[in-house]
């Protein structure tokens, strides 16, 4: 639909956010419209995930060589490193993942610090096989790349090596060319990474703003609004204008308050200032939407019909 | 003031205070795990989390308060995870993959392991004529590192050492791990590339096969075939059918990509990696078994024949363990 100019830029339910919206019905029938994480996102993830691994490795390992220098043990210090580093390395490229997407968050700490977590595609229970089986994937999409990237072949082995990473190209870069954005691992595991963030329960802005109201009206003023004015806007805008009235930034407001009036005819009274106005605005118009919605008359925004 | 509040609000007010709560029940089983919630919580868990899915529901159709609408999909999603997720502790799971899942994983890709097998014996009896017939064959198929020194043009005396060398100047633990790390490495590869569609596992396996023949003909050329019998199959038993069940999880995976029968591509795949998974884990334990007798048992053990008896013993076990026929019901739920 073409938009005019001067339209309020959406803020929920933007096409490139919707993409990534999946089904998923809970048995109960609710549909829980799970978000897929961005690539960009697992990317972090995983290389916050190496950094906490490597950065675990070396001091695990100057532990060890304290405590062998303590004890006086220096001609086995070589030998213990090399354990460390031998064994060490392995779990942690291999048991890190597994052990941390078990527990009941089912996300390692970089994919915690995102906000993001594994669950099975079908929607029902992360198994530990399904687990196992998707970060020993990594060794195709991480490790092989790695090995080839390191080896210095001339020649002949140079041409090999360019083509072992031509091959290994197609496993990292996986997901960007499915829709689900899965990863090989996802794929054999029957699992996916789904944002799952912890949001705190913010105050209504109906409640703060009725508050405010109760003590504006207390002071001999208030708002009434015309059925037409009322009617400008449709369940989008009502959605901007609750995030500016979260916001509280003088400048936002007042300029949202200027185009509100414009918009509805409203002539600024004497001592009327942009925040009593927008919050009265604000009830009126969710008052006016939320009884069309109790008829099943949603207006999604202001284009839409009344 | 209360008949001038919006219905959608005094709904909010009304059911705020399940919500919170069960928000405090998710917080505390994803910090800690299903037992650190007492019984009571347990049981009010479920509930609360329907009633919290109703409330979204209503949300959904009645309010218009967007940030409402975002917790309650989060927190019903959370609820969600944890309820409907998995709760079998972890020793029943540990229990349950031994005794079941494990063999039964095993058994079920009996295929694959046959032609895993048969291409590893494909790679060893070329690489063995071959050898045979024209040492200089030998580098072609060993690399430098893992030759050490044992090529066609090492003496006998030479070739006897390496078989009962006691490596005094290494921590055996050491040899160990490593042997250990190093073969899983190799196992988990071969599984990896079996999405590729079973060619680079099928290569792996081959190549895999190339090495032991290879080896073989040169010790075999010097009269040290009992010997050399010993010195690799006292860990090798385990360890090349660990490669071969590790191969055979690869091929279930490629196969189910490339022949995905009657289900999706991707379902089919889902499914054999589930399970060839499984199977892969029974696969590190093996090589972790390997990895010890490799490391620590043939160093410490110097008699041939006590080192056959100790490979025809893992052998028995192996086989005994992953595909006897075993009684009891069908496999415990795996999760």
């Amino acid at each position: 639909m073409a938009r005019p100019p001067n339209a309020w830029t959406p803020a929920v339910g933007e096409p490139a956010e919707d993409r990534l919206v999946r089904e998923l019905v809970t048995p109960e029938g609710v549909d829980l419209r799970v978000r897929l994480a961005e690539t960009s996102e697992r990317a972090a993830a995983f290389l916050l995930d190496a950094a906490i691994i490597i950065v675990g490795l070396i001091v695990l390992t100057f532990a060890a060589i304290a405590a062998l220098v303590g004890t006086g043990g220096n001609e086995v210090s070589g030998q213990v490193v090399a354990v460390i580093w031998l064994l060490g390395a392995f779990l942690a490229r291999n048991a890190y993942f597994i052990f941390f997407e078990l527990t009941p968050r089912a996300a390692t700490p970089g994919k915690r610090a995102l906000g993001l977590r594994v669950a099975a595609r079908n929607g029902g229970r992360l198994t530990a096989d399904a687990i196992f089986a998707r970060n020993a994937m990594r060794e195709l999409e991480v490790f092989v790349p790695l090995t080839f990237l390191i080896s210095q072949g001339s020649q002949v082995d140079a041409w090999l090596d360019l083509l072992g990473i031509a091959w290994c190209s197609i496993f990292v870069f996986f997901p960007l060319f499915n829709r689900d954005r899965l990863r090989v691992g996802d794929m054999v595991a029957g699992t996916w990474v789904v944002k799952a963030p912890r949001r705190k329960l913010m105050a209504d802005v109906a409640e703060t703003a009725l508050a405010g109201q109760v003590a504006f009206a207390g002071r001999g003023a208030a708002f009434v609004f015309t059925q037409a004015q009322v009617d400008a806007y449709g369940a989008k805008e009502l959605h901007v204008l609750e995030d500016v009235l979260r916001r509280t930034e003088a400048r936002t407001i007042a300029a949202v308050a200027e185009r509100i009036r414009a918009k509805i005819g409203w002539l600024r009274g004497e001592s009327e200032s942009d925040y009593a106005f927008l919050d009265a605005y604000y009830l009126a118009l969710r008052g006016r939407l939320e009884s069309r919605l109790l008829f099943g008359r949603r207006r999604r925004d202001k284009f839409d019909k009344p | 003031m209360a008949e001038l509040r919006l219905k959608s609000v005094r709904f909010r007010a009304e059911r705020e205070a399940d919500w919170l709560r069960l928000e405090a029940l998710v917080d505390k089983a994803e910090r800690g795990s299903a037992a650190s919630l007492t019984d009571e919580e347990l049981l009010a868990m479920p509930v609360l989390y329907r009633a919290s899915l109703s409330s979204l529901s209503v949300a959904r159709a009645t309010s218009l308060d967007g940030a409402l609408i975002d917790y309650l999909e989060s927190l019903c999603a959370r609820a969600y995870f944890f309820v409907y997720g998995a709760r079998t502790r972890a020793l029943d799971r540990i229990r349950g993959f031994f005794a079941n899942d494990w063999p039964a994983a095993a058994k079920a890709a009996w295929r694959e392991t046959v032609a895993s097998a048969a291409l590893t014996a494909l790679g060893a009896i070329s690489a063995y004529l071959l050898v045979m017939r024209d040492p200089e064959w030998f580098s072609t198929f060993v690399p430098g590192g893992l030759a050490e020194g044992r090529g066609p043009d090492a003496s006998t005396a030479a070739l006897r050492a390496t078989l009962f060398d006691t490596h005094h100047d290494q921590l055996l633990s050491v040899l160990a791990t490593f042997l250990f790390t190093h073969n899983a490495g190799v196992a988990l590869l071969a599984f990896a590339l079996g999405f590729a569609f079973c060619v680079p596992t099928a290569c792996l396996m081959v190549v895999n096969g190339c090495v032991l023949g290879a080896f073989l003909a040169v010790f075999i050329q010097h009269g040290l075939g009992v010997e050399v019998g010993g010195w690799l199959m006292i860990h090798g038993v385990t360890e090349l059918f660990a490669t071969m069940l590790a191969g055979a999880a690869g091929f279930r995976i490629g196969w189910a990509l490339a022949f995905p029968g009657e289900r999706t591509r991707v379902e089919a795949v889902g499914a054999a990696g589930r399970q060839a998974a499984v199977l892969m884990g029974g696969v590190l334990c093996m090589l972790f078994c390997a990895g010890l007798l490799e490391g620590v048992g043939r160093q410490v053990i110097q008699s041939t024949a006590i080192r056959y008896v100790v490979a025809a013993t893992s052998g028995v076990i192996w086989l005994t363990y992953l595909y006897a026929p075993r009684g009891g019901g069908p496999a415990l739920a795996r999760g």
